[in-house]
């Protein structure tokens, strides 16, 4: 089965989230990237499926060229090959990611053959649009169910799990299809030595695809009003069962 | 007009649907203009959906809509929107609000802005605030569409009833939906037994690093017993496969808002504050004083959590014993 996995680069911030002169950006100096923990069991589910049907898994993303990193991370836990899109590392709107997705697997499917399964993160983790995967599911005209939970795949169908408040909802489609999936599905391995000795032998495939543009234009970004709080030092057990009866979570 | 998208998972409607038609209704008025709604499947709670100002409920029902299908609800929605044109078109920004828009927004090739806070409608391009990681960060970002489609982020705003509630006429809608929208539907259901969740516990119990392995977390189990509530964990437990995802809070876990989160161990990273910075009353236990969750909190006990917990737990057991 051939897996495709669309992943995106994103800061990973600590504590707090420190904006950039222009506010149109996180200052990222003294931070690390990753992708959202979601796309990283996207990224093992498609490994574990093309294991499982000798089949490969191919990752893509739409970012700048440091972008690079999270693919050279898929490739070190079992991805075959990776795209890049290239950017200025600008922020790109849904429709536009999407479009130009849905463009890069049209070439990749007419030049190597079509993917049974390409898989998202339910959402992003900066933007969080909930959307693009469901929009490159139309432009290519396949079904598409998001924040998926369990996916068993054979060869011409896919069954998928969603939690649900009381217990979870099955769903079937057939082959080609679009899945998004949430963290919990699986359990990331840790990328081997060999694995990433190999990663870096993998050519990243660049395409390049034009910005198509939305009615949804970002203008700057913003931290949320701080509110103040005083932390009480409560000294020890009895300080702590006080305040438990006084909250009335404990019965006096 | 502005229309309502009233998601529900088939048997009751998704609490916080109450919040945004509290929020379309101020839209709805602030433009001078009605608050309708629209509802798929069998028949809507009209009843309590008119205490919320809405002057017309569009019934949608098709055949093969007997289940939740994202894509056919999109097609339905859509649809009717065509028909009605509305200026804007909410839904809530639950798992179930977002998919069915992101739908809409795909085959009406309009924009979607999920998870909105606060909106400023212009005769052009409309001014908007959003959620980004979860809730730490705010963007700000101007939205020009012939409808513009959007979900509010769930408890930004409190629902409120209208002033004077209004008789909800209900106007049937059959739209038509070919075999590809109804290939994504749901074809069978499990229900798990009852009983309180992560979502719906009045008191947490959360461990993380520091509590250093799966027994590590005993007493954190003793002690949510204690105040009926249960255990939660950070994503580095989950991590360390210490306690399954379905205990993981956080921006990627579960979001919860109990009486009393009490954080063990753990640091107060943003992704993990986002799914419990709601909690009414915050207990950090915590080494570190300068741990985010510690200057976070309204309470902290500065300590090994490995001799605390076990601390707290004895307390209340003696003073039980003891009456
Ligand atoms: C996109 C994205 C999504 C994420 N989603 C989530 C999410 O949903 N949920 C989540 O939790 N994280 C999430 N994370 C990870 C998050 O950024 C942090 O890495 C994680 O929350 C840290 O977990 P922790 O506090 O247990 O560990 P640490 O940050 O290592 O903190 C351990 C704390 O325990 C204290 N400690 C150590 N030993 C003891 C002891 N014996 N007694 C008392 N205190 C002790 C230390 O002082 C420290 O404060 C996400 C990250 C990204 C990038
Ligand atoms: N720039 C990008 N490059 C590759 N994949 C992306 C990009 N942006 C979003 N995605 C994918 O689309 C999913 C949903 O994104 P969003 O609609 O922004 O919440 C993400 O979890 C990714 O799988």
């Amino acid at each position: 089965m051939r897996v495709l996995v669309c992943v995106k680069r994103v800061p990973a911030p600590g504590a707090r989230i420190v904006l950039s002169e222009d506010a149109r950006s996180i200052d990222t100096s003294l931070l690390s990237f990753a992708v959202s923990p979601h796309e990283e069991c996207a990224v093992e589910e498609g490994v574990r499926i093309a294991e499982a049907t000798t089949g490969s898994v191919t990752v893509l993303t739409l970012g700048p060229p440091e972008a690079e990193e999270q693919l050279r991370s898929a490739l070190a836990v079992g991805a075959h090959e990776a795209v890049l899109i290239p950017t200025e590392g600008e922020d790109w709107d849904p429709i536009s990611t999407a479009s130009a997705i849905a463009d890069a697997i049209a070439g990749l499917e007419s030049s190597d053959g079509g993917f049974d399964l390409v898989l998202f993160g339910n959402e992003s983790a900066d933007s969080g649009g909930y959307q693009v995967g469901i929009r490159v599911a139309h432009t290519l005209g396949r079904p598409v169910v998001a924040g998926i939970k369990g996916i068993d795949a054979s060869d011409d169908e896919v069954e998928l799990r969603r939690d649900t408040t009381t217990g979870s909802e099955v769903y079937r489609l057939p082959l080609p299809a679009v899945v998004t999936v949430k963290e919990g599905i699986n359990l990331p391995r840790y990328p081997t030595l060999k694995g990433r000795l190999n990663a870096k032998k993998v050519e990243v495939k660049r395409v390049i695809e034009a910005r198509a543009g939305s009615g949804q234009t970002m203008v700057r970004l913003k931290t949320p009003a701080q509110e103040v709080s005083e932390t009480t030092i409560l000294e020890d057990a009895s300080a702590v069962v006080d305040l438990l009866e006084e909250l009335q979570v404990v019965g006096r | 007009m502005i229309l309502v998208l009233v998601t529900h998972d088939g048997s009751a409607v998704e609490e916080t649907v109450f919040q945004a038609l509290t929020f379309a209704r101020d839209l709805a008025s602030g433009l001078d203009t009605d608050l309708h709604a629209a509802w798929v499947g069998e028949t809507p709670d009209v009843e309590r959906l008119g205490l919320y100002g809405i002057a017309s409920l569009h019934h949608i029902s098709h055949g093969d809509l007997d289940d939740y299908a994202p894509q056919a609800w999109g097609e339905a929605l859509s649809q009717l929107v065509t028909g009605l044109s509305p200026e804007a078109v909410v839904a809530i920004g639950s798992d179930r609000g977002n998919e069915v828009m992101a739908h809409v927004g795909a085959i009406l090739g309009e924009p979607m802005v999920a998870n909105v806070r606060e909106v400023t409608p212009g005769d052009g391009a409309w001014e908007i605030t959003r959620t980004r990681w979860g809730g730490s960060l705010l963007e700000e970002t101007t939205l020009e569409a012939g409808v513009k489609l959007m979900t509010l982020t769930e408890h930004a705003i409190e629902a409120a009833a209208a002033a004077t509630p209004i008789e909800a006429s209900m106007v049937p809608f059959s739209p038509d939906l070919d075999d590809a929208d109804l290939v994504a539907k749901v074809v069978d259901r499990v229900t798990t037994s009852g009983g309180i969740t992560l979502a719906t516990a009045p008191v947490v119990v959360s461990g993380g690093r520091g509590v250093g392995s799966p027994e590590g977390f005993e007493p954190l189990e003793d002690l949510a017993a204690l105040l009926g509530g249960v255990v939660g964990c950070s994503r580095v437990v989950t991590n360390n496969g210490w306690r399954p995802h379905s205990d993981q809070v956080g921006q990627t876990g579960t979001v919860v808002a109990p009486d009393l989160y009490i954080a063990c161990g753990i640091s107060g990273a943003i992704q993990h504050w986002v799914g419990m910075m709601a909690s009414k009353t915050i207990l950090a236990i915590n080494t570190d004083a300068e741990a985010p969750m510690v200057t976070k909190a309204d309470y902290a006990v500065l300590g090994d959590l490995k001799d605390v917990v076990p601390a707290i737990v004895a307390e209340i057991e003696k003073r039980r014993g003891g009456d």
